[in-house]
């Protein structure tokens, strides 16, 4: 089945089956590996993307559920302004480390930032808890969020 | 081509070998400061042509651009920013000019050190290399300054370099390195010229920023994972769910007619579906009946493996130390027993095993991310049948390794499955096979007998039991009986016991594989010895921290580092009912720490971290922010795995799967943690394990002081810790 569907806003028209995860599409239809694989189960939040501007866990989502919306992943997110003051607090603060988890963990931290621009440590809490790091960057991922949100 | 004899033995090793285990071990240093002549069975290194190319890791073009080739590889631990940062500082290059290549297999020439093979591990890259780096940049830049002072027709030693320039400052002349690279590459390579003194340094010492981190935080880095090859097919597997099944009967009917897969590959082991993509695999993975030939191990079982470990730790054991006479020494005083017990664990790297092949008549091209290239070479030619010098490796940044990826076996399976598929083939394994055919932490059971006179230690017997992965991986380090990993840091305990013993029994478990995982023998080592230090204090009704310091004084690193956390963690002040702190130390890979976690633990039995405080002396600190982020990382790894790890076998299978049943900690339950670098001139320690090492006897220790209850298992026993509970 053909689906067009809208990334970073470049059109694009895939012939899969309709269940077939985004993460997928994103990943060896289209060729854009940025969005990572780490559990298949929305568990470790490797593979979230933005619908509309809302995390998803794009393992899960169905290509045949977006319809019009609008994808953004880790490729396009510093076009926006949450996107790219995210990735400059992660590189001011070195958080990365083997970094395979970390475009998930940015793409949920630009959203945190872009519906509520001054977070207190219970709603970085709140939305980063669906992200695993392996490598344990995540009191380096607190900080560089108060960072970007202009507090740190 | 020069070797290098003189480099400092790890103070393991060197324990080892003067506690008495005669004729066994001998590490192979070597290290070449010109490329060798090319080994014909080895993967070519890249031309080198019209380039500077002193030696193995440096290469300069006429434009000044510094290209460093990387002997260790890069998993999140920093050393593709350390190694730069020591070559650089002795080049006295221009940092912002350099460019880092992942280097081919070839043991010859890029061969660590301290193994005598190409493998990243046991957190010794920078121990290993710190000097011949300093060597071979230092040698390069000796090079560059004759080939700019022949030219001004001056006495070199009137040269100076820095930030990839030559100056002659009496005549103000001044030379860009891409304009000497002709010259330099015409002279003889001159012995070792003398090294900057520390207080030189530009670099090193300095927290520098990464160079891998740009790329991995926009979506553009690399893994192994994202291969994509032209033509390539997209494959997912899965083995026997008993380890060491073989397939009985395929009947892959309902897979073929998944859209998108394209064909079922069945061997004598493995079965894999290959697609158009991830998800048609997978779709006609799962749609395929198996029947499995579960061979010999379908019955066993956690209880079965514990209760053979426990029996063989029963037995005398190989003896790795003996100081004293730990007969009498045991005989006099207050006798106290302890037996600590850790699971199996598996790796559970974000990144997915996987491996992209492709082959050609003859050859064999292979794309992954891995700590052992050479290995992974030579398992390519064998799989694929092909000449080791017709396997060309590509490696990649890893996304995280912790041991994992110093093993080939998904190499192995890849190549044996593209062997009948007519296309490059990108193999990746789903979360649930990564969890459950993984190599595991091996089970180890370690009992500890000792006695107390006058507060102190008068005698101390260790007997480690567990799974020899030496002898498996390393052979040359399992020599009469002893595993010089599993008695690592037990033989390196940095106490003043006058009688002491360190035995060690090999026990495999049926069926099980098992690895190397972050922190290795000393994860298992330190964890024994400080629960018992915790224990003995009590017994000798004194404070933790002071009963330790009494006995560290031919350590006086570690005194010292303990004196620091006692400050910084706020030792003996006020705390919450059921809230304690627990304290640890350890020697462990060269490096001084001292760590104190101070820990809540609710009625129920739920344990909450409040605060991490930890004080390393690892020497100079090559990079002193990437030491603090390897400290934080570690220690939430090593929680992670004193929380909840734990790989559980029942009739032969691995129970856990995923993440929702094998569980990491999240931010949500993460503490803040405080990380202090002590400054220090000595030669570089290792680091990237040590925090994995340090989390969980701390953790322990602080739930002993909020609960009185001595745990001796890990992962942590919710129900021994709640209110009421009988033991």
């Amino acid at each position: 089945m053909a689906f067009t569907i809208k990334v970073n806003g470049n059109t694009h028209e895939v012939d899969v089956d309709s269940d077939t995860p985004l993460l997928w599409v994103l990943r060896d239809v289209l060729g854009m590996t940025g969005t990572k694989f780490g559990c298949g189960i929305a568990q470790c939040g490797a593979c979230t993307v933005h619908i509309d501007g809302n995390p998803v866990r794009s393992c899960l989502l169905a290509v045949g559920l977006i319809g019009n919306r609008a994808v953004t992943t880790i490729e396009g997110i510093g076009a926006t302004p949450a996107g790219v003051k995210v990735q400059n607090a992660w590189l001011d603060l070195e958080v990365i480390q083997c970094g395979y988890c970390q475009s998930g963990q940015i793409m949920s931290a630009a959203a945190l930032l872009a519906n509520n621009p001054h977070p207190d440590d219970s709603d970085i809490d709140a939305t980063m808890a669906g992200n695993i790091c392996r490598c344990g960057t995540y009191v380096r991922i607190r900080e560089a969020i108060k960072r970007a949100a202009g507090e740190a | 081509m020069r070797v290098l004899e003189n480099l400092p033995l790890a103070p393991s090793r060197r324990a080892l070998i003067k506690g008495g285990m005669a004729g066994g071990f001998v590490l192979a240093f070597r290290l070449p400061l010109r490329a060798a002549p090319v080994n014909e069975l080895e993967q070519p290194l890249d031309d080198t042509a019209g380039q500077f190319a002193p030696d193995a890791f440096i290469r300069i073009d006429h434009t000044g651009k510094t290209t460093l080739v990387m002997p260790q590889v890069e998993m999140g631990q920093g050393v593709y920013t350390a190694i730069p940062q020591i070559l650089a500082d002795e080049l006295d290059a221009d940092i912002a000019k350099v460019a880092l290549e992942h280097a081919p297999p070839n043991d010859k020439v890029y061969g660590n050190p301290l193994f005598g093979i190409q493998a990243t591990g046991n957190s010794n890259s920078i121990r290993a290399f710190w000097k011949p780096l300093r060597i071979a940049g230092a040698t390069a830049r000796a090079m560059l300054v004759r080939a700019a002072a022949e030219q001004w027709q001056v006495d070199p030693a009137s040269c100076s370099a820095s930030n990839g320039t030559v100056t002659h400052a009496a005549s103000g002349r001044i030379l860009a390195y891409g304009d000497l690279v002709e010259e330099a590459g015409r002279l003889p390579v001159p012995p070792p010229p003398p090294l900057k003194d520390p207080k030189d340094f530009v670099l090193i010492g300095k927290p520098v920023k990464r160079l891998d981190t740009p790329a991995k935080s926009n979506g553009s880095v690399v893994y192994g994972i994202d291969t994509m090859l032209p033509g390539m097919k997209f494959a997912t597997l899965a083995a026997s769910p008993v380890f060491g099944g073989k397939v009985k009967h395929v009947d892959d009917g309902a897979a073929k007619t998944v859209p998108g897969v394209r064909q079922v590959v069945v061997l004598d082991d493995v079965v894999a579906v290959i697609g158009d993509h991830m998800w048609a695999a997978k779709k006609g993975l799962d749609a395929l009946v198996i029947t499995w030939d579960e061979g010999p191990h379908a019955q066993v079982s956690s209880a079965e493996i514990w209760e053979d470990l426990r029996g063989a730790s029963k037995k005398d054991g190989a003896v790795a130390k003996s100081v004293g006479d730990i007969a009498k020494g045991l005989s006099q005083g207050q006798k106290v027993d302890g037996e600590y017990e850790l699971p199996f664990l598996a790796h559970a790297p974000m990144e997915p095993m996987n491996c992209t092949v492709r082959l050609m008549p003859g050859a064999c091209e292979i794309w992954t991310g891995t700590q052992v290239m050479t290995r992974v070479q030579q398992t390519a030619a064998k799989a694929a049948g092909v000449p080791l010098d017709k396997v060309t490796v590509h490696n990649h940044l890893l996304g995280g390794g912790f041991g994992r990826r110093l093993e080939a076996d998904m190499v192995d399976s890849a190549v044996r499955i593209a062997k009948h598929v007519d296309a490059p083939i990108k193999v990746v394994w789903t979360r649930e096979e990564d969890i459950q055919h993984d190599i595991y932490r091996p089970v180890y059971r370690d009992v500890i007998s000792a006695t107390l006179s006058g507060g102190k230690i008068a005698a101390w017997k260790y007997r480690v039991t567990g799974s020899s992965i030496m002898a498996r991986w390393f052979p040359a380090g399992f020599q009469n009986g002893i595993d010089i990993d599993a008695v690592d840091s037990a033989v390196d305990i940095p106490y003043d016991i006058p009688n002491l013993q360190v035995e060690y029994v090999r026990a495999e478990p049926p069926a099980v594989p098992t690895g190397f995982w972050r922190g290795v023998g000393p994860n298992n080592n330190v964890f024994a010895i400080e629960c018992f230090m915790d224990e003995l204090a009590r017994k000798a009704g004194a404070d933790p921290i002071a009963f330790r310091r009494g006995m560290l004084g031919s350590t006086p690193r570690l005194q010292a580092a303990l004196d620091l956390v006692a400050e910084k963690s706020g030792w003996g002040g006020p705390l919450p009912p059921r809230t304690g702190r627990g304290v640890s130390v350890q020697p462990s890979f060269a490096s001084f720490i001292a760590t104190v976690v101070e820990a809540q633990v609710d009625h129920r039995g739920e344990v909450q971290l409040r605060k991490v405080t930890s004080v390393v002396d690892t020497g100079i600190a090559v990079n002193p922010d990437i030491i603090v982020a390897q400290l934080q990382g570690g220690l939430i790894f090593g929680l992670t795995a004193a929380l909840f790890g734990e790989i559980t076998i029942e009739k032969g299978r691995v129970r856990q799967s995923n993440f929702h049943d094998y569980r990491m900690l999240r931010i949500d339950e993460v503490p803040p943690i405080e990380v202090h670098v002590v400054k220090s001139g000595a030669d570089p320690g290792g680091i990237g394990e040590t925090g994995c090492t340090a989390g969980p006897p701390a953790l322990r220790n602080a739930i002993y002081a909020a609960t009185g209850v001595a745990l001796r298992r890990l992962p942590i026993d919710r129900a021994a810790l709640a209110v009421g509970h009988k033991v």
